[in-house]
């Protein structure tokens, strides 16, 4: 994974440089106009941040049940990952909403649930800050829980009638609004792993550290 | 099967008979939810009439804050005595003493909620009497939920830093998907024209809610307890 770092990051890099160009290549929608563009980095940035919540989760109980001291450190890159793509998604939501609902926010089960899971992350990471030490087995739990609401932000729009899209307008997009979609969606993608990595990668060497620290106390 | 809930049992046992002795958690939990509703209705209440729709909500807000208060002192009282390791050290499941705590905890906010609807009726003229099996019934879930997750987090949070703080940093993100089943349904119930079916439909959700939250403490409360 460490390998692809490097070349993840230079070509969202170059793609997230280019995107300003395919996403005005791209047609307008007919009843939003200028505004549904933002859907290009809203729905990528949406995805992304359930998928934090789903790898810090996982991780987060690989820590918890097998006490897999790295797991730690991944759970942690991807809450903090969760928080900036979930920030994205929830002020690009809002525009959009603005223009194509007249309201700047509803309390949508699907919009609520996202902002309750961007507010789980933020408790997550300060619980990490200030918690001091026992905080990561804490945290884990938390995370934990933060996983179970992900399912049911996914299945919540499906059971109540709402004003948010179904999830099934995607594959039904028009061949040119679809591959600036796409385009962005793989950018994003690219990022959010090169970042997932370095982020990890730090954590371990801070846990490393600290070990050694302890390891010298004692000695 | 028998010795889980006897644990349980025993756990919630002492509990309560420390509580009986110096009714602390009660009195002060109660105390506080009543100054909670009073302020509220001090902010609302124009000339004896409260806006509609608000009662559930603050019935909701008073149970939630006055939950965080008792969930605090519980595991307080067992890191000041120092009692925590012993609980730890038993030869017991570590769920069933998970269980006793949680129970001893409902037993408390229960008896808070006993005071504390008739107060929000009288109050806010909210009409407590017309669905008294489903509003104990949102209630009674709503409460399990909560409690559920702020039992496995007041458990957690004995042992870290600035743990005052982080229980309700921690606790409200979570659980907010039982105060909106909580406060929605209640809602439905209070309003004008009481729409039962939607309030059947929270209660449903809370005890969904409810299975998850459990299982899922049951299921945290042995690893994040092993030091």
């Amino acid at each position: 994974m460490r390998k692809l770092t490097t070349p993840f990051i230079v070509l969202s890099a170059g793609m997230l440089l280019a995107a300003p160009w395919i996403i005005n290549a791209a047609p307008y929608e007919s009843t939003m106009g200028l505004v549904q563009k933002v859907f290009y980095f809203h729905f990528p940035s949406a995805i992304l941040f359930l998928v934090a919540a789903i790898v810090c989760g996982v991780h987060s109980a690989r820590f918890l049940f097998f006490k897999n001291q790295r797991a730690d450190g991944w759970a942690v890159a991807a809450a903090e990952l969760g928080l900036v793509f979930g920030a994205i998604t929830l002020v690009t939501g809002p525009l959009w909403a603005r223009k194509a609902w007249g309201v700047w926010w509803v309390w949508d089960p699907r919009l609520t649930m996202s902002l309750v899971l961007w507010m789980i992350f933020a408790a997550y990471l300060m619980l990490r800050q200030y918690g001091g030490p026992g905080s990561d087995r804490l945290g884990a739990g938390m995370a934990l829980f933060g996983m179970a609401n992900v399912p049911f932000i996914y299945v919540s729009v499906n059971v109540w009638r709402t004003l948010h899209p179904q999830t099934s307008v995607v594959p039904t997009l028009p061949t040119d609004m679809g591959i600036p979609l796409w385009f962005c969606f793989a950018a994003f993608t690219m990022m959010f792993i090169a970042l997932l990595n370095v982020r990890a990668d730090l954590e371990h060497k801070r846990a490393r550290l600290e070990a050694l620290y302890l390891a010298e106390d004692e000695a | 099967m028998s010795g889980f809930f006897r644990v349980a049992w025993h756990v919630m046992r002492k509990d309560m008979t420390v509580e009986v002795r110096s009714r602390e958690i009660l009195l002060t939990t109660l105390f506080f939810a009543v100054s909670v509703v009073l302020v509220f209705s001090f902010a609302i209440v124009r000339e004896g009439r409260a806006p509609d729709d608000v009662a559930a909500g603050i019935l909701w807000v008073a149970i939630s804050f006055a939950g965080t208060l008792a969930m605090g002192r519980t595991f307080e009282r067992e890191r000041y005595n120092d009692t925590l390791r012993a609980l730890i050290l038993a030869p017991a499941d570590r769920p069933a003493i998970y269980v006793g705590k949680l129970l001893g905890l409902l037993l408390l906010l229960g008896l808070v909620e006993i005071i504390l609807v008739p107060l929000v009726g009288l109050l806010f003229a909210a009409p407590i009497f017309s669905y008294p099996l489903m509003l104990s019934a949102l209630l009674v879930f709503g409460t399990i939920g909560f409690a559920a997750v702020g039992t496995l987090f007041a458990a957690m949070l004995v042992r870290v830093r600035s743990r005052d703080t982080l229980l309700p940093v921690l606790l409200y993100p979570i659980t907010i998907p039982v105060m909106i089943g909580g406060v929605r349904g209640t809602a439905a119930l209070f309003q004008a024209t009481p729409d039962e079916p939607m309030a059947r439909f929270w209660i449903g959700l809370l005890v969904f809610w409810d299975v998850v939250f459990v299982t899922l403490a049951l299921w945290t409360f042995e690893p994040v307890m092993t030091e």
